[in-house]
């Protein structure tokens, strides 16, 4: 592990409830802790409405949270409005069409991409430059859209378009890379290959990352340490050697374990 | 033949409505109803300023700025005090009417006695009004369309388009969603605005009641626009064809006033074509897609393309 001992990311004791005070009142985060060391790169699981959605969320400032703090890279920014923590953060959601402008050129969108963080000014959008360094991290991608980079995003398949969504959540080596299962809504083969690119751009750029999954075997395969959440809160935190030992069913009994509960999300599951 | 140049000149001030409308409507998807309230800010605002002898160019480019500042209040309702877009519009249309009636101190206010571009230019360059019209309209059109095609090919521009086509991802990206949305507005009204400054000039009066009905005028030339061009690529194209069906509604309107269509049937008419337009480019959208007989006809909405891929998609996956 790193030497530097500020964590890149660090969350204090975060609350979140939603329709506070009423009947429907669902205390989403529940004095959430974590902290992520440089280069982690964590896979996160847990049952149906654990909260893994909102942790991200919350990370990512699309909703103020109700108490504790949020600090990346020792910068608090649990005040920080969205697009400003944008400067620190790179996206991936799990709808296909959440993460690109369909509308617009696969070269447009990187280039919105590639000012993550920066003004928007008038200078043009995109430069020649820019287009022969686009062309070849799609070259590497190996999906063929180096050819196409004028092409509307609107007509790429769903693992094209999250490849090309990570690819722009990458580009600018965020801090902190929140991945939300991001191969859920992908055929198997389709989901592997996103995966595998997935593991090559975190290691390339020596990224910190939290990768929600529903699938244990992804969760144990990918990353160095692996979560788990259940009512707002993590309950099992392994990582190295113990990570590479578990298995889908020692997780299940350790879910168990830790909770009190048996283990429910419908979609983890259906892919035992 | 007059009346057919004449509704031409006249199309070309009212293009400039078609792409301040089709700034919001199209670009942002934002339904802007402050479009009523600006055109007649524009008029009253540069007509006031003529009565007190401004120079007309200066009295064009107060309008423009006018018009700016009412886009972002509506931009200011809807983002920050979060306010429905409809509402939004429909707030500062309702304040516009008061500060429209303030700033000319009556309901009508006439030019046919102060200095207006159209007529210091006729004198100058002893020409007749109609073509003069129809140069200054041709230029000004150019110049705006010239301006909007550099602007949204900037980060800014860009930034602003993506802000249209999907929010989320835009602050995923780093951009101020708020601020895109108020920067489009306010270019959106001040375009409006300023087709008000010249069409009060044009027709040498201003009158409370100018933009009753605006927002229709600009949808219809923005549909017939994208009939036209339905094959457009080209950003620059795309507004071409905007002016070009804002010059062909108004020569239509000319046309059957010329043939004594009561004048006030003009507005139901308006409304019933672009019931029809959108009724059939829907319509023939939906058959084209199924038989190839009428190709891509029309404008296919971007979420309609969008969906479609997502269907295709969708077909491959059950693992869900
Ligand atoms: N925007 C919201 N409004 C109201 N309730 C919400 C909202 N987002 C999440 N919740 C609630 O908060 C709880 C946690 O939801 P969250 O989406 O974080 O779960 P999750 O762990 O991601 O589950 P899943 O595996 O189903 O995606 C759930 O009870 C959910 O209903
Ligand atoms: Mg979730």
């Amino acid at each position: 592990m790193s030497e530097n001992n500020t964590p890149m990311l660090s969350i204090k004791g975060i609350t979140k409830a939603f329709y506070p005070g009423t009947v429907n009142e669902k205390i989403a985060l529940n004095g959430l802790c974590l902290d992520l060391n440089v280069g982690d790169f964590v896979t996160v699981i847990g049952g149906n409405g654990a909260g893994k959605s909102t942790m991200l969320n919350a990370v990512a400032g699309v909703f103020p949270i109700d108490g504790g703090d949020i600090l990346i890279d020792g910068v608090n920014v649990t005040r920080l409005p969205e697009h400003k923590r944008a400067a620190y953060i790179g996206r991936v959601f799990q709808d296909p069409m959440m993460g690109t402008c369909a509308n617009m050129q696969i070269e447009e969108n990187l280039a919105i991409a590639a000012r993550r963080g920066k003004m928007r000014t008038l200078k043009w959008s995109i430069t020649g430059g820019e287009r022969e360094k686009f062309r070849e991290m799609l070259a590497m991608l190996d999906l063929g859209l180096e050819d196409r980079m004028t092409a509307k995003v609107g007509l790429l398949s769903g693992g094209q378009r999250q490849a090309l969504t990570l690819l722009m959540a990458t580009l600018m080596s965020p801090k902190l890379l929140l991945l939300d299962e991001h191969t859920a809504a992908l055929d198997p083969k389709t989901a592997a290959k996103v995966l595998e690119i997935t593991d090559k751009l975190i290691s390339e750029h020596k990224l910190t990352a939290l990768m929600v999954t529903h699938n244990m075997k992804d969760a144990i395969a990918h990353g160095n340490r692996l979560i788990m959440m259940h009512d707002g809160r993590v309950i099992l935190d392994v990582s190295g050697e113990e990570k590479k030992q578990l298995t889908v069913e020692s997780l299940i009994a350790k879910f168990s374990e830790n909770s009190g509960e048996d283990f429910v999300n419908d979609r983890a599951l259906l892919n035992k | 033949m007059d009346f057919i140049l004449k509704g031409m000149a006249q199309g070309l001030i009212w293009a400039l409505l078609a792409l301040g409308v089709f700034i919001s409507y199209r670009i942002l998807d934002f339904a802007d109803l402050s479009c009523e309230g600006t055109i007649t800010l524009g008029a009253s605002l540069a007509s006031m300023l003529l009565t007190k002898g401004a120079n007309p160019v200066l009295a064009i480019l107060l309008s423009f700025a006018a018009g700016c500042v009412a886009g972002a209040l509506t931009g200011f309702l809807h983002t920050k005090l979060k306010i429905p877009p409809i509402l939004s519009g429909i707030l500062t249309m309702t304040a516009l009417f008061s500060v429209n009636l303030h700033i000319m101190g009556s309901a009508n206010l006439q030019l046919n006695s102060v200095k207006t571009l159209y007529t210091s230019l006729t004198a100058a360059l002893s020409i007749n009004k109609t073509y003069l019209s129809l140069i200054i309209g041709t230029l000004v059109c150019l110049a705006v369309m010239g301006a909007l095609y550099w602007f949204f090919g900037t980060e800014l521009g860009a930034s602003i388009r993506a802000t249209g086509i999907n929010e989320r991802m835009c602050r995923a990206q780093g951009i101020d969603t708020d601020m895109t949305k108020i920067i489009g507005l306010a270019l959106s009204n001040g375009l409006i605005a300023l087709s008000g400054a010249f069409i009060c000039q044009y027709q040498g009066y201003s009158n409370i009641n100018l933009g009753v009905g605006s927002i229709v005028i600009g949808l219809a030339s923005i549909i017939i626009g994208e009939a036209i061009f339905s094959k457009a690529k080209n950003f620059f194209l795309t507004l071409t064809g905007i002016v070009v069906g804002a010059v062909i509604y108004r020569v239509v309107i000319a046309v059957v006033l010329y043939f004594d269509m009561p004048t006030e049937d003009v507005k139901i008419m308006t409304a019933f074509v672009v019931v029809a337009a959108l009724f059939i480019t829907k319509y023939a959208n939906k058959l084209g897609k199924r038989h190839h007989i009428l190709g891509a006809t029309g404008q296919a909405p971007a979420n309609e393309a969008r969906s479609d891929a997502a269907v295709r998609e969708k077909g491959g996956n059950t693992d869900e």
